[in-house]
């Protein structure tokens, strides 16, 4: 899979979103082939539909908010870069990098991580993750045998676990608190392979 | 025997200097008390009466350490790693037996080793092969003391167990060539040992897998006799073991895939008393076995009849065991890291080359050379018996300042929050979906792909019914609960006033002892055989993660505590799979949310904020009666969960259907014929207790309900039949358990009609197409549950008016976006 000049030519703006990404021109071809197939129509841009007619994420339960993750403040529509960047955030933690101090910014590092998942969680992006949000997600995750009753109790302990500023809600640094000891390297991070 | 009393007095012994007992690890001191008693002895007898017998320790001791390792094995941590822990066991050991071998021959040629030591190159071999194996005793022993990431353990350790395929074929292999001499090895006989090294790790591991399997079948119906339940266990575990060994496969293997595979089933099957017995004398024994060991190394390395010393060869041995362990560690972890997502640090390198203990195994090994074919043999002991010193007494006493000096990252003794829990699987979900969406088969598509055969299958196979139908999550939820009242009692705090508030931090949990389940894994802390009572109650929750999986939503048996069952259908009423229910569920669920996201979004914010106020009204009633729960839960949990077990047992299932039942009951019709009716009953009666339609209209998108009408034409295979889910059967069962329900004297819960999701499970009874990938057909099939709803008399009939407006209009185009989407 040779990287030839042309087909990097196809991919706009290629040498930036590997700059703001860490993604290497392999990984971006690959990710341009994937583009393109799931882009039944050819127009350039992915919506919705695309995303759900790939079958596994209906069985997933949690696999409509991710999609909508991908869509950003209202569009309807992601195109290649937008794609790139947010699959970006799930490329192994660099530990090594270092240089000017673009180890923050990149999407991959622990804190960009831990922000699109707070944000898959958070719903109205208020920046908190109230009582609602929480109970909506446990929902989707544990499925029809457990009652109303059980799920509020679980969802009453996290938020008692988490919360310590008590305002009843998980502010995004309370988030990062409560999982600080989870290695989020490993859990969020998918490699991927040439 | 002597050596019982001795090796059950000397940990209590050697625990009771706490400092020093940190400075020096247990097995140093075994060894240092063997050496003494062997003095003893042979000062009284002029001769050595006790030895190591390889038979002794093969039979009896070795398969007491190795069971007890495996079935306490962190399986999803070993999983997780076995890419590192089969490169380092296998091209690691291999390194390592030839290069000492080599290396050593070289030094025999070149004169460092005298003369006296009649040894060739295949005897060189031989000796490179026993010796170079890194041995599970030792490094328990040591590693226990030791605490160092989870990580790091389980490779070293997993390394030491796996490795032994290797050794015994290596072994096997040279000990026949030996025999043979020589000259007559042919190169065919290289490919047959290559061959064979297949053969004994493959078939090893079969066998322990195939025994994890009857084990796991038969304790699913050990019901009526508890008592036997960890005899079973032992015996299969042992038998596995032994079955192994009479084929020549690797024991080792065979045992510790037995443990590993049978521990998930096993665990959920057998009652609290026997984990905890099984627990305790698998413990006991193992720490027993470990010392009978050690003491008899320091026994057996006083008879000097047994060895000869040669100084070159124990230095040269020495020497070259440790560089080409450093060396080898290196370079594999150099080829790893390219591999893997959090790459292992040189600090771990380090602690892996100098933890590659070598331990009793090699011992034995040794003292079974045949004395007339190997001449070198009690050169060869001697050497052992100072290379299993060296390592078991001085790295053991240095790998502890070691690691502290260079600051390893150690092991946290703490369990998982909930937050964790929860969040970690809502990782594992979003790691699949992107693994999905970025089209790559990785290590999460396999894992699901396990753990969905594993659901329909196997755990149908092995685990009690009663069992299998937990939710994991909430079984996660009730273990902190438990801990949480335990601590708060132990404490001396009333549970009921306290329960609600301050329920102890995560921090200070782990400092508490508990008495409670099962499913610990030990391993995560390094502490093997340690009768510690700390240690051995402190119990991570491991498992509890690595089960959950909550998009293969289990139907039914929530353990509910102390009050009902609920399930959805017993077995013979489950015309799918489990599989496909709980695809559908999901898929029905993800499909409403994107109707709902299709909408308007002024339709939906409006709608959140008229949910929203009923959700908090509602949590208020929750949370009142949440409290009171609480409470009585965690206390009464562990009494009533045996009795629960007992006499709701045979899953003649108090279908207390999760439904909304709120329907007018048709004819109850009996099941599928045309595979697309549904059976109906009346609405149970008016007794589900307090607030029926209280906790039951959930937010937003559960709040509305299944579609009404309007819709095209549903496809010809749904049911038009209203969406009963408790089979007539159960109904009966299901009365019963109400009224059980009442009799408790616990605040009333609601009796469970409240999941208005499982209400669109109305397609229970189709021969439906099994996969889902073609969205379109099942979306519209959902819809078809429209008709029917509208004929029934809601528990919210008010809502859901409000809501049907709405949607009608929006559903349509919904439906046809839907359909062209996904037609391809």
């Amino acid at each position: 899979m040779g990287s030839s000049s042309s087909s990097r030519n196809k991919i706009p703006n290629a040498q930036e979103l590997m700059r703001q990404t860490g993604f290497s021109s392999a990984h971006l071809l690959r990710l341009h082939d994937r583009f393109e197939s799931l882009d039944r129509d050819n127009r350039g841009y992915l919506s919705p539909d695309d995303f759900e007619a790939l079958g596994g994420l209906a069985m997933n339960p949690i696999g409509g908010r991710i999609i909508e993750a991908f869509f950003s403040s209202g569009q309807d529509t992601v195109d290649f870069s937008s794609f790139v960047r947010i699959l970006a955030h799930f490329r192994p933690t660099d530990r090594n990098r270092n240089k000017e101090g673009t180890q923050q910014e990149l999407p991959s590092s622990r804190t960009r991580k831990l922000k699109f998942a707070f944000q898959l969680y958070d719903l109205d992006r208020d920046g908190k993750i109230s009582r609602e949000e929480l109970l909506q997600v446990l929902r989707a995750m544990l499925g029809l045998q457990v009652t109303e009753e059980q799920l509020q109790s679980i969802a009453e302990r996290a938020i008692q676990e988490a919360d310590l500023d008590k305002d009843d809600a998980i502010s995004f640094d309370e988030f990062k608190k409560s999982l600080e000891k989870m290695d989020i390297d490993t859990k969020m991070s998918v490699s991927f392979l040439k | 025997m002597p050596c019982f009393v001795i090796g059950a007095s000397c940990p209590a012994v050697f625990h009771f200097s706490q400092r020093f007992t940190t400075v020096v690890p247990e097995s140093c001191m075994l060894i240092l008390l063997g050496l003494v008693l062997g003095g003893v002895v042979l000062i009284a007898n002029k001769k050595q009466l006790y030895q190591l017998e390889p038979s002794l320790f093969f039979l009896f001791l070795l398969p007491t350490i190795v069971g007890d390792a495996g079935y306490f094995m962190p399986a999803r941590l070993f999983f997780d790693n076995l890419g590192a822990i089969l490169t380092y066991a296998v091209v690691g050991t291999l390194w390592n037996a030839f290069c000492t071998g080599f290396s050593l021959y070289a030094a025999k040629l070149l004169g460092f080793i005298d003369e006296h030591v009649q040894a060739e190159m295949l005897d060189f071999l031989l000796f490179g092969a026993l010796i170079s194996a890194v041995d599970p005793v030792a490094v328990l022993a040591v590693f226990e003391e030791v605490h160092v990431n989870e990580t790091l353990f389980i490779i070293v350790f997993g390394e030491s167990l796996v490795n032994d395929a290797v050794t015994v074929v290596l072994y096997k292999v040279y000990i026949s060539f030996v025999e043979v001499g020589a000259e007559n090895v042919q190169t065919a006989d290289y490919f047959k040992g290559v061959a064979s090294f297949l053969i004994v790790s493959i078939g090893g591991t079969m066998v322990g897998l195939i025994f994890a399997v009857i084990l796991g079948f038969i304790t699913r119906f050990t019901k009526k006799v508890r008592i036997i339940e960890p005899l079973l266990v032992f015996l299969m575990v042992y038998l596995a073991y032994l079955t192994a060994e009479l084929f020549s496969l690797s024991a080792i293997l065979s045992m510790t895939f037995c443990g590993i595979g049978a521990n998930k089933y096993v665990e959920a099957n057998i009652s609290q008393k026997s984990r905890t017995t099984v627990k305790y004398t698998m413990k006991t024994l193992a720490s027993i076995a470990e010392t009978i060991i050690f003491i008899f190394l320091g026994i057996s390395a006083v008879d000097k009849s047994k060895w000869a010393w040669d100084t070159g060869l124990v230095s040269c041995t020495l020497v070259f065991i440790l560089i080409f362990r450093a060396v080898g560690v290196v370079g594999q972890t150099w080829v790893l890291n390219r591999f893997r997502l959090v790459p292992l640090e040189k600090i771990d390198q380090v602690v892996m080359s100098y933890g590659g203990l070598r331990g009793a195994v090699a011992f034995a090994l040794v003292v079974l050379l045949d004395g007339e074919q190997v001449k070198a043999k009690d050169y060869f002991v001697a050497t052992t018996i100072v290379v299993v010193f060296f390592t078991v007494m001085f790295q053991g006493l240095t790998i502890k300042p070691l690691v502290k000096w260079l600051k390893v990252p150690r092991a946290t003794n703490r369990k998982p929050t909930i937050n964790e829990e929860i969040h970690e699987r809502a990782f594992d979900h979003i790691l699949t979906a992107v693994e999905d969406i970025a089209g790559l088969q990785g290590y999460h598509h396999w894992r699901d792909k396990w753990e969905q055969f594993d659901k329909n299958y196997l755990s149908k196979l092995l685990l009690r019914k009663s069992v299998y139908r937990k939710s994991e999550l909430w079984e996660a939820y009730q273990k902190i609960n438990i801990r949480d009242a335990i601590s708060v009692i132990d404490q001396g705090g009333n549970v009921l006033t306290s329960a609600r508030l301050s329920l102890p931090s995560m921090a200070s949990r782990a400092s508490f002892p508990e008495v409670t389940n099962v499913t610990n894994y030990l391993r995560e802390n390094g502490s093997g055989v340690c009768l510690d009572l700390q240690v051995i109650d402190n119990i991570p929750g491991a498992k509890v993660e690595e089960d959950m999986e909550t998009h293969h939503v289990l139907a039914g048996n929530l353990y509910k505590p102390r009050r009902r069952y609920q399930s959805h259908y017993s077995r013979h009423f489950m015309p799918l799979g489990e599989q496909e229910r709980q695809d559908r569920e999901v898929f029905q669920r993800n499909m409403r949310s994107r109707m709902e996201t299709f909408k308007s979004t002024r339709y939906k914010r409006h709608k959140k904020e008229r949910s929203l106020k009923k959700v908090r009204r509602i949590s208020h009633r929750n949370n009142r009666r949440d409290s009171l729960s609480l409470c009585s839960d965690p206390v009464v949990v562990p009494v009533e969960t045996e009795d629960k077990a007992e006499h709701s047992d045979p899953e003649k299932d108090e279908d207390v259907g999760i439904t909304f039942i709120a329907r007018k009951a048709e004819t109850p019709k009996q099941r599928p014929k045309s595979g697309c009716q549904i059976p109906l009953l009346p609405p149970p009666p008016p007794a589900p207790p307090s607030p029926p339609p209280a906790p039951s209209s959930p937010t937003s998108e559960d709040s509305h309900l299944p579609w009404k009408g309007s819709l095209g034409s549903p496809p010809p295979c749904v049911s038009l039949e209203a969406t009963k889910i408790i089979p007539v059967d159960l109904q009966q069962a299901w009365n019963q358990s109400i009224s059980s329900l009442e009799s408790i004297s616990s605040p009333p819960a609601p009796a469970e009609p409240i999941h208005p999701r499982v209400s669109a499970l109305s397609r229970l009874g189709g021969p439906r197409p099994a996969s889902y990938t073609p969205p379109g057909s099942a979306a519209g099939s959902t819809f078809s549950i429209g008709p029917q709803v509208s004929q029934g008399s809601f528990l919210f009939p008010d809502k859901k008016k409000e809501e049907e407006e709405e949607e009608e209009d929006v559903e349509g185009e919904w439906l046809r976006r839907c359909s062209r989407s996904c037609l391809p």
